[in-house]
């Protein structure tokens, strides 16, 4: 089983941080694979706040056919950070050319696309590179997106932040999802690694979804391009927080209503029980069974955990005014935020959304049997 | 040698019969029992006539021939008394003297029951024990990366939708603009199919409708029945129960005078009306009511005289394309009920499902299709129609499914699956296994009144005479002497036996899946098959 750890504070911190996190639930993952996001970036990046940035892996040959591509479509170069792994790697860790965070000016004429325009286009580009990469095996691309900065490897988590000298100014957030991964299947491929991200939505998880390929096969059926991949069973659950949020305007206390409604009995005379009942019928493909804990993040950088009905994932949140971190064990919440009160540290149950919006003052619970906000059931 | 009878083409003698009943003197209290019970008649009283050689002590007297006589029974050979294998004569025997035992061969019977140039015709099943259903199995076992769940205390959600069920953006709209969004119900994925009265008996329908209450009210089952086509009881149409029945209306219309005359003193609504365009066991041809079964009673709930066979026609004849017969329908029928009732169609299964599917799947209110395969069950009809007309539902439900899949509609038009479902027993593997093909539920006849009420019939050709009202059990017949043999209270206990044991099977099989919180529908990465061509027709995986 995965270990996940996500922290929001405001005070930016290092990647270093989410992956000793992660080091001590190690009994919890096998070091097979480790991913980060990083947003609400400091350093250079602050200042490049609207600008897309990409994160990827590259060889040489695709750096260059990414730079043709790129140049092709009117986009320049405005700030990069080139990572060149050191020779020889550690053992469990490939060999890469180039690890590439490079931001982006916009082409002259997004200026006049519409936000969802551009947020479209954006993700367009992201998949035409994967596509591209995936034909000759030389880019892999994780996200394309102003504020948003992904890197995945195989190996120990702490091994490869390391390795790969990831502690350092430019890559400073003070938003990180790190996921450290235990692999279920032989041959890992880094789009089967999390987080997975699309278009400003984040999401990381443990466990196995059983619900996948109903799930899989209705987001393939929507007719929208970046409901793809499925690489793992996982990546369903970003997709569908991105088609509540994008594509039916609901607020996030509605997610956990999509994955796991309330049943006949639980929703007993809940305030809005017409439009919950209505919703669990029209997004029942997209009930997940679990046993998933999801960790996630919004555009608006806030971070959220949720569990499957079951429950059977560990998870736990917890924190300060203006630090808080999400966990798959206590140890990890310990190992970064020893100091908070932990009297106040919260275990998420099979009803609940915990919530950290962006100002990072508390500890939001949304319990599925509370009324949602009154604009959506109008 | 000369015979000591006329000989024609079609003398038979028992060994050419399908059923040769074994009779054993020794225990025979001649009581006549077995004779009494025989629906065909198939037994008579029989003088035998013994030759006993008596050879005397020493030898001065020569052996003599003594002639006995002793009674005892006697089978008829004649096609209309043939023994159908009910076993009748087994059950009401005291002392275990008889039983009809099945034929070593294949009969000759078959080549000489067409007497009038009428063939065959009988009720049941399509006389083909094997089939796809049975043989597929559930492969993915969550073991420790996804713990399986325990079965017997576990919560699970095992409902399923019946009804349009509209895309979340489009439903969203609709809600934020109070517009009207079509009715959907929340119903158990085992429906009682579509079996009139008139082919089924009053105390059957009795007990099947009180055994539905029962589980709707009593155990918390949402389990619905369809009525087939012949009405509905003009008491049930105007009670509470009504909202577990889905009417069906079919080309006979029969009974839908007392329904539309019904309507506004309904108290409440049907769960759904079902429009039946074909049905499985005989596709293409219409329903089928024999004239035995046409008493006062039948006559009056379907509004026609008594004693007249009662054939509905093939096709619904007021309408001539399938924007007709489909469309127009659907909107007239839901209209009746001022659009608060889903409306759905039942096809048999055919290799131009598709066509209808595609069809339905364009027209807005249209609550979801039911399909019939080649399995399904029918008080009456022609043999060369169930034994040899229609479509496995295996290949066709999953067709369907994946075509709804390709065009993103699988949540939005449910498919009910029926036809041999459980036609060797297992109903909830064979349940599980179309749910998870992509059938939204599944619709069983036989099953229920095997279990409900203790049906012979099998798919060796037992029994099968639900067409002429001489049903032993009870089950199909119009005539008081036999359908007082069933009580509906005990009908009703046995259905609920039925869905509780149903139900646990079913959770027996989702529960190691790793699945509790929705029905499974369309779960294909769960099956496997150990034959790799049905695998591939199926999309599931060939283990072995």
């Amino acid at each position: 089983m995965c270990r996940l750890f996500a922290m929001t504070s405001d005070e930016p911190f290092s990647p270093l941080v989410a992956a000793k996190a992660l080091d001590v639930m190690r009994e919890g993952h096998d070091g097979s694979g480790v991913g980060l996001f990083l947003s609400d970036l400091s350093g250079p990046f602050e200042d490049l706040k609207d600008a897309p940035v990409l994160s990827g892996i590259f060889t040489s040959k695709g750096l260059k056919k990414l730079d043709v591509h790129m140049m092709e479509l009117g986009f320049t170069t405005k700030y990069k950070v080139t990572i060149k792994a050191p020779k020889p790697s550690p053992p469990g860790v490939p060999q890469r050319d180039v690890y590439l965070i490079r931001a982006y000016e916009y082409p002259d004429e997004w200026h006049a696309y519409s936000a969802e325009r551009r947020a479209f286009e954006l993700m367009k580009v992201r998949l035409d590179l994967r596509r591209m990469g995936e034909a000759d095996g030389d880019m892999i691309v994780f996200s394309f997106w102003p504020d948003a900065i992904m890197i995945k490897e195989i190996g120990d988590p702490l091994t490869v932040v390391q390795h790969l000298g990831l502690d350092r100014k430019e890559l400073m957030a003070r938003v990180i999802m790190a996921q450290g991964r235990q692999n279920t299947n032989y041959a890992i491929n880094l789009y089967a690694c999390h987080p997975f991200f699309i278009q400003g939505i984040c999401t990381m998880t443990n466990g196995e979804n059983t619900a996948f390929v109903p799930i899989k096969e209705y987001l393939s059926s929507r007719g929208f391009p970046g409901y793809m991949g499925y690489n793992s069973d996982s990546e369903v659950f970003a997709h569908i927080l991105h088609y509540s949020t994008y594509q039916l305007g609901l607020p996030l206390e509605a997610y956990k209503h999509v994955i796991t409604p309330l049943s006949d009995d639980e929703m007993g005379d809940h305030p809005n029980k017409a439009f919950l009942k209505q919703l669990r019928q029209t997004c029942r493909r997209l009930i997940i069974d679990g046993p998933n804990c999801v960790i996630g993040c919004l555009p608006n950088k806030s971070l959220f955990m949720v569990q499957d009905r079951k429950k059977l994932r560990p998870g736990i949140v917890g924190g300060r005014p203006g630090c808080y971190a999400f966990s798959s064990e206590e140890c990890g919440l310990d190992a970064v935020i020893p100091d908070r009160d932990k009297s106040l540290d919260f275990q998420p149950m099979h009803l609940d959304t915990a919530i950290v919006s962006s100002d990072r003052q508390e500890v939001h619970i949304c319990r599925q049997t509370q009324s949602l906000p009154q604009a959506l059931c109008a | 040698m000369q015979a000591d009878t006329i000989i024609t083409p079609s003398t038979l003698c028992v060994k050419d019969l399908p059923w040769q009943i074994a009779w054993d003197k020794d225990k025979c209290t001649l009581c006549g029992r077995c004779a009494a019970a025989c629906p065909m008649l198939a037994l008579e009283l029989a003088v035998y006539r013994k030759r006993v050689i008596q050879p005397p002590m020493g030898l001065e007297k020569a052996p003599e021939n003594n002639f006995e006589s002793f009674y005892g029974v006697r089978q008829k050979t004649n096609p209309d008394n043939a023994c159908v294998g009910c076993g009748m004569c087994n059950l009401v025997c005291p002392n275990d003297a008889i039983i009809p035992m099945h034929s070593d061969e294949a009969d000759k019977l078959r080549f000489h029951n067409n007497k009038g140039g009428i063939p065959r015709r009988r009720g049941g099943r399509r006389n083909d024990p094997e089939g796809v259903l049975d043989r597929i199995k559930f492969t993915r076992i969550s073991m420790l990366t996804d713990p399986a769940l325990d079965a017997g205390r576990h919560d699970f959600q095992l409902s399923t939708l019946l009804g349009r069920v509209l895309p979340p953006e489009e439903n969203l709209k609709l809600q934020r603009e109070q517009g009207w969004i079509p009715p959907v119900r929340e119903i158990y994925p085992l429906i009682i199919g579509g079996m009139s009265f008139g082919a089924l008996s009053p105390t059957m329908w009795e007990g099947l409708q009180m055994g539905v209450t029962y589980l709707n009210e009593e155990v918390g089952m949402p389990v619905v029945i369809s009525t087939g086509e012949g009405g509905c009881p003009p008491r049930l149409l105007r009670s509470r129960f009504l909202k577990y029945v889905i009417l069906q209306i079919a080309s006979g219309y029969f009974g839908w005078d007392e329904i539309i005359h019904a309507l506004p003193e309904m108290k409440v609504d049907p769960c759904a009306v079902e429009i039946k365009y074909g049905q499985g066991a005989k596709p293409g041809d219409g329903g089928l009511l024999m004239w035995h079964k046409v008493n006062k009673l039948i006559a009056a709930i379907r509004g026609v005289p008594q004693g007249v066979s009662l054939p509905s026609p093939p096709t619904h004849q007021t309408k001539y394309s399938i924007e007709e017969a489909v469309a127009k329908m659907i909107q007239s029928m839901s209209m009746a009920w001022g659009f608060r009732v889903p409306v759905y169609p039942k096809i048999s299964a055919t290799s131009t499902s598709g066509a209808v599917l595609n069809n339905l799947a364009r027209n807005s209110i249209a609550a979801g299709l039911a399909i019939d395969g080649e399995d399904g069950g029918t008080g009456a009809a022609y043999n060369v129609s169930m034994d040899h007309m229609g479509h496995p539902i295996a290949s066709n439900i999953r067709d369907c499914y994946l075509n709804l899949v390709k065009i993103g509609k699988q949540n939005e038009l449910p498919l009910f699956a029926g036809g041999g479902v459980g036609k060797r027993g297992n109903l909830a593997a064979n349940a599980a296994a179309l749910i998870m093909l992509g059938a939204s539920g599944v619709q069983t006849g036989k099953y229920v009144m095997q279990a409900a009420a203790g049906c012979l019939g099998s798919e060796t050709d037992r029994c099968n005479i639900c067409n002429i009202g001489r049903c032993p059990k009870g089950i199909t017949s119009q005539d008081p002497r036999l359908y007082r043999r069933l009580d509906p209270e005990q009908v009703a206990q046995r259905l609920v036996d039925m869905y509780l044991a149903f139900d646990t099977e079913l959770k027996k099989i989702v529960a190691p899946l790793g699945r509790s919180t929705s029905l499974p529908i369309g779960m294909s990465d769960a099956l496997g098959i150990n034959d790799y061509n049905i695998a591939q027709r199926l999309s599931i995986d060939y283990v072995v």
